[in-house]
């Protein structure tokens, strides 16, 4: 990659990336893409969480993914960071525990482009603190 | 935590929960003093005098889903631990403005870490957030400002997977030039 050190350095890629928007279908609205959410509260954070929402950014296109990566806080699985929950297009969001970045490709590869479910899916019903109580 | 990047991105949390829109983080390496030193501002929905006093408690989170709140309890010990300190001033709709200050020599001093990473992810994650990240040091300061590279950016999405990688780059580069650290 070219050296980016200054904002006109930025402004290069920003024109780079429209263009390469432009050539996509305009139809492709953020509703049909794939949402995944990294949890990044304290737990995640000292587990690695911010190097798994890096590789989602770095690698889902290069596997033909179209994604909205973003954040959400802690989902009260504390002891199963880093999580994700990945939401494909008309399905029910998925929670997986213990997403380092070698996870996150065997997700990719299975989940998010064959469907294949993989280990360590977490419960998508539970019960908060109060609940139990 | 591992490093002081990881503490931030975590700090910042608590700005998100409290709806800011606008979070400054700034960091000055200060050779003379021996001093680094921290502080995130917001323009979030701030903390009464008796959440303020609580925040440092471990036992204290606003949250329902766990019984404990580290973020606040870690950094403040990561911070002691190297003779330094962390302040919290805090005023109802007002917003927040945490400091906390480190020995830059001191062994236990947790180190930078991927700065650029933090802010790059925030950013993308943030979107209706503007973020503004200062580092000085004794060499120069660098200025990251998320409203001028949106201003920049026009309708490209600042959280396009290419752009994020840009823009951490472009941090990266610009805060290896000034960083005092190594």
């Amino acid at each position: 990659m070219d050296k980016i050190k200054t904002l006109a350095d930025l402004k290069k890629i920003r024109d780079h990336v429209q263009a390469k928007i432009d050539l996509r279908e305009k139809s492709e609205n953020t509703e049909n893409m794939v949402q995944i959410k990294v949890a990044m509260g304290t737990c995640g954070i000292s587990v690695g969480s911010k190097e798994t929402m890096a590789w989602f950014l770095d690698h889902l296109e290069e596997n033909g993914i179209r994604a909205v990566v973003t954040q959400t806080g802690c989902m009260g699985y504390c002891s199963y960071e880093p999580t994700v929950e990945i939401t494909k297009p008309g399905k029910e969001p998925i929670v997986f525990g213990h997403v380092t970045p070698k996870k996150a490709e065997e997700i990719t590869q299975k989940y998010l482009k064959k469907d294949e479910l993989v280990e360590g899916i977490l419960p998508a019903n539970y019960d908060t603190i109060e609940g139990i109580k | 935590m591992k490093d002081l990047s990881s503490h931030i991105l975590d700090i910042v949390q608590n700005s998100i929960r409290a709806n800011a829109l606008r979070i400054d983080i700034e960091l000055e390496e200060d050779l003379a003093r021996d001093r680094l030193t921290v502080r995130i501002e917001d323009d979030g929905s701030g903390m009464d005098e008796e959440t303020l006093r609580r925040v440092r408690d471990p036992f204290y989170t606003s949250r329902t889903v766990r019984k404990v709140g580290l973020g606040i309890p870690l950094l403040l010990q990561n911070a002691e631990r190297t003779g330094g300190a962390v302040t919290i001033e805090s005023a109802l709709g007002k917003g927040t403005v945490l400091k906390a200050s480190f020995a830059h020599s001191h062994i236990d001093r947790p180190p930078l870490g991927d700065m650029a990473g933090t802010i790059a992810l925030l950013a993308a994650a943030n979107p209706e957030r503007e973020f503004l990240y200062r580092h000085t040091s004794g060499k120069g300061e660098y200025l990251f400002d998320t409203r001028e590279v949106k201003e920049l950016l026009g309708n490209v999405p600042l959280n396009d997977p290419e752009i994020v990688r840009a823009i951490r780059t472009l941090i990266a580069e610009n805060v290896s030039e000034i960083s005092e650290e190594r």
